[in-house]
């Protein structure tokens, strides 16, 4: 009896109860599909989160005003802006913003967010220019009354038409479009993030906002290690600066940083990913459980099928190795297709995310499976397989 | 030449109160050649002492000696060895493999002994043919009526050509002409010089034996010599 016919024995006593066998099979088959599947969905969501705050640039701080308390002022950014107390920002960009609706040759569009900012504003939220131009710190400093609109603006303003150097007008305002964004990865949350114009921000509290105080101003580190750095440097000029409004505990503003928002939220993806592992895991077992059931009424049934065999003079290994052998080949080839199936089920988008599959858990999944053969397989297996012949034989 | 020899063999089921003794002391020598018939009500002990024989139960006391070998001291391993190349079993109720063609359950002791394949299919046709069957050997056994399968079972006890031929009560279950047909081969097959032994109830089966033992309550009480009929 070599490999090859223990490998033929096993195939013959597989294919002789097919439903049965496919069943077992099939038990497997969604418990390791759902396992490798479900972490792939966890794993594929948390990618998602992580892009959507790349994109909001992982070296930037957003130093926001609390209650409307009118703390955020263009002198206070330019005072940010100080490389002796503040050596690891790289650029301050006041930013204001607002709702607009803008105009060209009767077609209306309301924009979500109009930013009225800096130049430096381009580099810090991560939003190159996809055709024309940025607005310089010339038209800033001028106040021109310029725009570089989203893709989402252009494709409703200018369809199949050349944006740049059209007029538009902006809540009445007359300005000029000199560039077009390059299309964002997809929204961030519920917000299009495609759907925005920027312009320079004296022109924009000069044609719509007035004045006031600023909306928030964003901080742009030299490096993403740098971000902590620059986080303290810029509290630190901030609590000098900013009076603490008496009757108030809290400071009127607050510091976001994106690495930060990142870490925290991959730890909840994480949380996410191990849940849905769980769960799966818990299909896998009770996949095994069903193997178990098979494999005990499997052998048990065949317990006269040993006797004749061993009568025969079938010596214990080898009847041994064929009931392990078709175990193992059972939860194998249940095995191969649930990883298949997950194959082919990653290509669909899950719930809302893509799934991203994670090679650790196809092995991991496998081996589970195939030691659930293995160990349920060889418990009813060593019993049939030690039993004196003629207990074997008379056993109904 | 003496293929079995067997000393003083009790068989003890069970413990306490429902101790049963199948055997009480049976003492046999059974020489090469030799067809022999073994008879008994039922409960006599006739298939304990066919299956200590066949190697698929061990004695309580007493020692059995196969071709001078001294088969309780052998291992598992050896045990297998012994049943696949010196014994030829032939149950009552045929313990075919099921869903496994008819070749295919002839060749099994084949592949335990490790014949090669090519060799192992026409030794297997070869025996199927022996017993009038070879044109239905890739018939599973539910497509063989009950004279079919016992005759497939005999060409499975035949086909390693063991030493010894051992039937418990082949014919048990089979019409008259199927029991003609396998008291025909097993006629041939004493002819051929094999030794055979068989357990029957019915007296016209034992008289195509050459030798008959009677057993009561697990004692032999008569062994006789007899002219073969037919």
């Amino acid at each position: 009896m070599n490999a090859f016919e223990v490998l033929r024995f096993a195939v013959r006593g597989i294919g002789a109860n097919k439903l049965r066998s496919s069943l077992t099979m099939l038990g497997i088959l969604i418990g390791v599909a759902a396992v490798i599947l479900l972490v792939a969905v966890g794993n594929g969501s948390a990618r998602q989160v992580a892009d959507r705050i790349e994109a909001l640039g992982t070296k930037t701080l957003t130093v926001q005003g609390v209650g409307g308390s009118g703390a955020l002022t263009p002198a206070l950014a330019e005072a940010l802006d100080d490389p002796v107390l503040a050596p690891d920002v790289a650029s301050v960009s006041p930013v204001t913003s607002t709702q607009a609706t803008l105009t060209y040759q009767g077609t209306e569009h309301s924009v979500q967010q109009l930013v009225g900012s800096s130049p430096s504003y381009f580099a810090a939220s991560n939003s190159p220019i996809g055709d024309g131009a940025a607005f310089t710190a010339d038209d800033a400093a001028q106040g021109r009354p310029v725009i570089v609109i989203g893709q989402t603006v252009a494709d409703e303003l200018f369809p199949g038409v050349q944006a740049v150097g059209k007029e538009i007008t902006v809540n009445g305002a007359l300005f000029t479009v000199i560039g077009v964004l390059d299309e964002k990865s997809s929204a961030s949350g519920f917000m299009d993030a495609n759907d925005v114009a920027i312009a320079p921000l004296s022109a924009v509290q000069q044609a719509l906002t007035g004045y006031g105080p600023l909306t928030s101003i964003v901080v742009e580190a030299r490096t993403p290690e740098k971000v902590t750095d620059a986080q303290s440097q810029v509290s630190l000029i901030l609590s000098q600066r900013v009076q603490v409004p008496s009757g108030s505990t809290t400071q009127p503003y607050r510091i976001q940083n994106a690495s930060q928002l990142l870490q925290t939220q991959t730890e909840t993806a994480d949380t996410f990913t191990t849940l849905l592992g769980a769960v799966a895991g818990i299909s896998l077992l009770v996949g095994g459980i069903g193997i178990t059931n098979i494999m005990l009424v499997t052998v048990t049934e065949r317990t006269r099928e040993i006797g004749i065999r061993k009568a025969l003079g079938a010596p214990r290994r080898v009847i041994l190795t064929q009931f392990l052998a078709e175990a193992t080949m059972l939860s194998l080839l249940g095995g191969g297709l649930g990883v298949a199936t997950a194959f082919i089920g990653s290509n669909f988008t899950i719930v809302g995310v893509r799934p991203v599959i994670v090679p650790s858990s196809i092995a991991l999944a496998l081996c589970v499976s195939v030691a659930i053969g293995l160990f349920f397989g060889s418990v009813p297996a060593h019993r049939a397989a030690g039993l004196r012949p003629i207990d074997a034989l008379r056993y109904e | 030449m003496t293929v079995l020899d067997v000393r003083t063999v009790t068989k003890v089921y069970g413990q306490g109160a429902a101790t049963v003794h199948a055997l009480r002391g049976v003492s046999l020598t059974v020489a090469r050649g030799e067809y022999l018939a073994i008879m008994g009500s039922s409960g006599s002990g006739k298939s304990t002492l066919m299956n200590i024989l066949g190697c698929l139960d061990i004695p309580t006391a007493g020692q059995y000696l196969l071709d001078g070998v001294d088969v309780s001291r052998l291992n598992d391993r050896q045990l297998a060895l012994v049943r696949n190349r010196r014994i030829g079993f032939v149950f009552q109720s045929f313990n075919l493999i099921p869903r496994t063609s008819a070749v295919a359950n002839v060749e099994l002791p084949l592949a335990y002994a490790g014949v090669k394949p090519a060799e192992r299919r026409r030794r297997a046709r070869n025996a199927l043919n022996m017993v009038g069957l070879a044109q239905r050997g890739d018939h599973e056994p539910n497509q063989l009526s009950g004279g079919q399968q016992q005759r497939v079972a005999v060409a499975r006890a035949l086909v390693t050509e063991p030493a010894l031929v051992l039937a418990d009560e082949p014919t048990g279950n089979l019409d008259s002409r199927s029991t003609e047909d396998i008291l025909g081969i097993f006629d041939d097959l004493h002819a051929a010089g094999r030794t055979i032994l068989l357990i029957t109830h019915e007296e016209d089966v034992a008289a195509r034996a050459s030798r008959l033992i009677r057993l009561v309550d697990g004692q032999i009480v008569t062994d006789v010599r007899q002219q073969v009929l037919a």
